[in-house]
């Protein structure tokens, strides 16, 4: 487990991922020796959320209990979602849909099509999710923190209709290893399917984040105001 | 009677210990073998020839989850059981043969242990099983086209539960669980 003590460039290294959450925290590299502490100080970031974060995406097996949320500043939460989206959005989808577009290019016109539209249709279902999740959800939360009274929309609602955008990344590597023919842009191929697998990854654990502590902290702040 | 043999991939040597007895006293299974690491795997598959393996997932890398049964392709019909003692991601969990959790009761890993080891026979004795029947492509068609499993029963004259069990195993060989992922695969392979 990480701690405020220790040097950020050495939590970083022990774990490459965090490399990305780096981003979504705008904490800019060259950071020298500094401590997590330090780091998140002059970047007026709340340690124990950063390292809330950075623990879940390191120890597979670790989640945080009511204790330790309720003694986490949670003030980051929706801006690191946020900054989360537009990651996928802005920078890995597109990326994927580039290669993907040329994959596509090099594979008999039906086939073309079919796998085209199906990345199209993909892409479609995790704006929705992203959408309704920055329009509703996180508006919802940002009001409840400020203590404003909000009526007509709760968490539950939320649990329910968290459909699952990762069964459809798992398919199209699936697609990709098994069912394409092996003489089409092999290289190609193996690129694409890196970039899917380190996209599967980090949604995992974006979901993970969203059911096991945004949930379970609207939940208790839910309570409070009742 | 042969017991059925056990590699057990765990690191506890408390935990090793404590499966070791309840399954070597009176069950039909054995311990044959402990790994305390991935990388001791191989050569104890070589050497002990398990029939089940049990396996923390814990001790599986995060970024070799999707891949980690590559460690165990010398053998790759040997079903194998999560032992979980801590929260892992249900989606992963599924790809594992079976699960049992460290507050289990003998009676239950037992139980769960027998069921993978059943299930297991039909799986090593045909691998035909792996493609899909003709049946199956005929549901996956018509999944493709966009029917419920109630439409499908009454197009190809079978029951729901059967077009549900048709369905289930599109999903098993294939690894695709979603309609338009199916669609996909179904124009790939020129069925429809």
């Amino acid at each position: 487990m990480f701690t405020p003590k220790m040097k950020l460039a050495d939590v970083i290294l022990s774990n490459p991922s965090l490399t990305l959450i780096l981003q979504r925290f705008h904490i800019e590299l060259g950071f020298g020796e500094k401590t997590v502490a330090e780091v998140c100080l002059a970047n007026g970031i709340a340690d124990s959320f950063f390292l809330l974060i950075c623990n879940v995406y390191t120890n597979n097996a670790y989640l945080p209990s009511m204790e330790e949320l309720k003694n986490t500043d949670m003030t980051l939460l929706v801006p690191y979602l946020v900054a989360s989206h537009g990651y996928y959005l802005d920078e890995r989808i597109p990326h994927i849909e580039k290669h993907l577009d040329r994959i596509a290019e090099a594979c008999p016109k039906s086939h073309k099509d079919i796998l085209q539209r199906f990345f199209r249709d993909y892409k479609g279902e995790v704006e929705n999710h992203f959408q309704y999740e920055e329009k509703t959800v996180f508006p919802y939360i940002e009001s409840l923190r400020k203590g404003e009274p909000c009526s007509g929309y709760s968490i539950n609602q939320f649990e329910e209709n968290h459909s699952n955008i990762e069964d459809k990344l798992n398919d199209l590597t699936n697609i990709i290893i098994k069912y394409l023919p092996g003489n089409i842009m092999p290289k190609e191929r193996v690129s694409v399917l890196f970039d899917i697998f380190q996209l599967s990854g980090d949604l995992n654990k974006h979901s993970l984040i969203e059911e096991k502590i945004l949930i379970p902290y609207v939940e208790t702040m839910e309570r409070s105001q009742r | 009677m042969k017991k059925t043999k056990i590699l057990l991939v765990e690191k506890s040597p408390m935990v090793v210990q404590g499966l070791t007895t309840i399954l070597n006293e009176g069950t039909e299974f054995e311990v044959a073998a402990v790994a305390d690491s991935l990388d001791r795997i191989a050569e104890r598959l070589i050497v002990v020839k398990p029939d089940l393996i049990v396996l923390n997932p814990q001790l599986v890398d995060y970024s070799k989850r999707h891949s980690f049964r590559v460690l165990f392709q010398d053998s790759p019909q040997v079903p194998i059981v999560a032992l979980v003692y801590s929260y892992f991601d249900q989606q992963w969990l599924k790809s594992f043969n079976g699960i049992i959790e460290i507050t289990d009761d003998r009676k239950h890993i037992e139980s769960v242990l027998n069921e993978v080891a059943q299930a297991d026979n039909g799986h090593s004795e045909s691998p035909e099983l792996y493609e899909l029947s003709e049946r199956e492509r005929e549901v996956l068609v018509e999944v493709a086209n966009g029917l419920s499993n109630k439409e499908i029963a009454t197009k190809l004259h079978i029951s729901v539960h059967t077009a549900i069990t048709h369905r289930k195993n599109i999903v098993k060989k294939t690894g695709i669980k979603s309609v338009a992922g199916l669609t996909v695969y179904a124009m790939l392979n020129n069925l429809m």
